[in-house]
């Protein structure tokens, strides 16, 4: 996909750019806020990285003026360290995510490509098929193989969560803010143990396990290649 | 060294203080004396000429019954009196008929009535004839031209002048000597005070943090005054204490971890038939190692921020109980996982004011802090008496890790209640918990930032919550007291 990143720092940028290139994905870069606008309202891009604290035009301005010129563009916001990380003020002016530098480039990566993919979602899927499990979001049921599988209500929205974005990695924070609604970092493992107990029951005595761990990032639910 | 040290105490406000004193009551003194000198002159100066024109009158009386023989007679009488006023009678021709004055300047007896200036004259009958006399006289008129004139000395009063004069001059030197000796007084005391304080803060400056201002038992404002600086340093010596402690336990809380993930990569750089999978290992290792430090910056920020009790953290109402619910509901399989029981009491609609996000994390972090302990406790107590099997076989173990969360009301406050069974916390060591990279010896070898106390202690004080740590033997019951919020005004609720 196609990435427009806004960050002055150009060290930090020219990482991103790299990382994001690996991951398969071209990246324009601006280093400052009105090169930034130019860039947003020239071509259409399928994700936006903007960076808060901006040379020449602050990063916030910049979104609230593309959602007014009727931009849709998904928006990664991240703040640099030290500033005040209020997401809710940055939600507000129209970005779709937040993450406080440091970040791990895992996580940003991870969340794009969810935020990406959202952008398309066509009809409402009442239904989530991976390989031969099953999410009926009407009825509340689950099935694997066409057998039923009795979850707890969080234990659902968990699975809902990850089947929606199947074939994605989903981080824990990822998890935590839309599994929980929660935003804040866990310090234990405590994601760790939500997703065995839900892998206990959709992947126990199936084949192939589908609820994957990556290393380094979160989760991901997908059939294994 | 004289000089300087003049200089000195000429630039103290004392002396400038007992200099204006001085200034303003000699201004004072010197008004009040010339004025009562004045005034006493002016009376007694018009009390004799009263008295003279009185006797003028009396002379006249005399003369106009008995002629020129009866008042030279009177006069002649009066004058030999002691301590006698002054008579003179002359003819028109200005010559001498009776009286006691030996010689008068020649102008006085061609005024009239009283004269207003003081006369010099002598006396007739001194001893020495040209001792001079001041009177103050009036002269009148008879018919055929003989003048009479009656006068008082006025040595009295000019004794009285001089007394004046002379308290004057006395009170003068006495003034600026009380002054002088007032302001010695003085400033030495201030100067000596703020001597005191000048040097004891220059031991501060110079690294004695713990060092104080001097206190006397006098009360007064050089000692509040030292007070309020001493609360200030004490203020200081625990911020900076604080700092110091923060970087000793950066320099090993980062510097380890640090130190560990630059080895392994060295490790595995050096190694020459390492293949793609030791690679692979070494790199997620790294990975994981440094998301951990990223995560501990976080917390160090976190806190930073919190702190700093930034106006531009946002509050809203909240319903910290089920807030305690969700955080409970949040770790209770991992609870499980580990053997413990994870119990909760957190009735809804609790409201408090506060940041979701940080309240969160900080009923998350004491969870997960009283989880971690209690199961470790436990753990070591299952092994010690593993150790120990058959020699105490009435001792009952701790059959597993218990931990409870509640949420109860307690006068205008939200009470958030965590409740362990696991080693607790010694009462000196309780409020050291909550500073940051604290953590009690016997946990300082076991994973953990020990940054999850600070946090919450940061994020109650920013709330105004108080915190208690108390012994739930065994264990900790930790709680913090969060403001409640009055029912009626949740109208941020509603919806």
């Amino acid at each position: 996909m196609h990435v427009l990143i806004i960050e002055d720092d150009t060290e930090a940028a020219a990482y991103l750019i790299k990382g994001l290139q690996e991951a398969g994905h071209a990246c324009d870069h601006a280093a400052d806020g009105d090169e930034g606008y130019k860039l947003a309202s020239g071509q259409s891009y399928d994700v936006m990285i903007v960076d808060r604290m901006l040379p020449k035009r602050d990063g916030l301005s910049i979104i609230e003026q593309r959602r007014a010129e009727g931009d849709e563009t998904p928006v990664l916001i991240l703040s640099a360290l030290g500033e005040v990380d209020d997401r809710v003020t940055g939600l507000r002016a129209g970005g779709d995510d937040y993450l406080t530098k440091p970040y791990a480039f895992s996580e940003l990566l991870a969340r794009i490509e969810v935020m990406a993919r959202r952008r398309n979602p066509g009809e409402v899927e009442t239904t989530y098929r991976v390989a031969d499990l099953e999410l009926d979001r009407l009825a509340h049921t689950v099935k694997r193989a066409g057998e039923q599988i009795i979850l707890q209500p969080r234990e659902f929205r968990l699975l809902e969560y990850l089947m929606k974005n199947a074939g994605q990695v989903v981080t824990r924070t990822m998890l935590l803010e839309n599994v929980w609604d929660y935003h804040f970092d866990p310090q234990t493992n405590v994601i760790d143990v939500h997703i065995s107990r839900l892998r206990s029951k959709i992947d126990k005595g199936f084949d192939p396990a589908l609820l994957q761990t990556i290393r380094g990032s979160g989760y991901s639910l997908r059939e294994p290649a | 060294m004289a000089i300087s040290s003049i200089n000195k105490i000429m630039r103290t406000t004392a002396f400038k203080l007992s200099a204006i004193y001085l200034i303003i009551f000699s201004i004072f003194a010197t008004f009040l004396i010339v004025y009562i000198a004045f005034n006493t002159q002016v009376l007694m100066t018009r009390q004799m000429n009263a008295t003279i024109q009185l006797e003028v009158r009396g002379l006249v009386e005399r003369y106009r019954a008995g002629g020129l023989n009866a008042l030279v007679k009177v006069i002649e009488d009066r004058s030999r009196r002691p301590g006698a006023s002054l008579y003179l009678v002359t003819d028109f021709r200005g010559h001498y008929v009776a009286g006691n004055v030996a010689a008068l300047p020649k102008w006085v007896m061609d005024k009239r009535g009283a004269v207003d200036q003081a006369v010099t004259y002598q006396r007739l009958g001194d001893v020495d004839q040209r001792k001079q006399y001041k009177a103050v006289v009036n002269v009148y008129e008879t018919f055929g031209g003989y003048r009479l004139l009656v006068g008082r000395d006025i040595g009295e009063r000019e004794t009285f002048r001089k007394v004046v004069e002379q308290a004057f001059i006395v009170s003068g030197f006495l003034l600026v000597f009380l002054a002088l000796l007032a302001w010695l007084f003085v400033s030495r005391k201030v100067l000596n005070r703020i001597d005191m304080i000048a040097v004891a803060s220059r031991h501060i400056m110079a690294g004695q943090l713990d060092e104080r201002l001097p206190v006397t038992q006098a009360g007064d404002e050089f000692d509040r005054l030292s007070d309020s600086l001493n609360v200030m340093l004490s203020r200081i010596e625990g911020l900076m204490q604080g700092l110091k402690e923060v970087s000793d336990n950066i320099a090993h809380d980062l510097k380890t971890p640090l130190t560990r993930l630059r080895n392994r990569v060295e490790v595995t750089l050096a190694s020459e038939e390492a293949g793609a999978e030791t690679y692979r290992d070494a790199l997620e290792q790294t990975l994981e190692e440094s998301e951990s430090l990223i995560r501990t910056f976080d917390a160090l920020l976190r806190i930073a921020r919190v702190e700093a009790k930034s106006t531009q953290i946002e509050k809203t109402t909240l319903d910290i109980g089920a807030i305690a619910a969700d955080m409970a509901e949040l770790y209770e399989p991992v609870a499980e996982d580990e053997g413990a029981v994870l119990t909760w009491n957190s009735p809804s609609l609790q409201f408090i004011d506060g940041n979701r996000e940080l309240v969160s994390q900080a009923v998350a972090n004491l969870i997960d802090n009283a989880l971690k302990y209690a199961v470790r406790h436990v753990a070591e107590q299952r092994q010690a008496q593993q150790d120990h099997e058959g020699e105490q076989t009435e001792c009952t173990l701790p059959e597993q890790a218990r931990i409870d969360v509640s949420v109860a009301t307690n006068e205008g406050r939200v009470i958030l209640t965590v409740r362990d069974n696991g080693p607790g916390i010694a009462k000196e060591d309780r409020q050291r918990v909550l500073q940051r990279f604290v953590r009690l010896d016997k946990s300082r070898t076991q994973p953990g930032s020990g940054l999850g106390l600070s946090l919450v202690n940061a994020v109650a004080s920013l709330h105004e919550a108080n915190i208690q740590l108390d012994d739930n033997e065994p264990g900790l019951v930790f709680s913090i007291g969060f403001l409640q919020m009055k029912p009626n005004n949740q109208g941020t609720e509603a919806h």
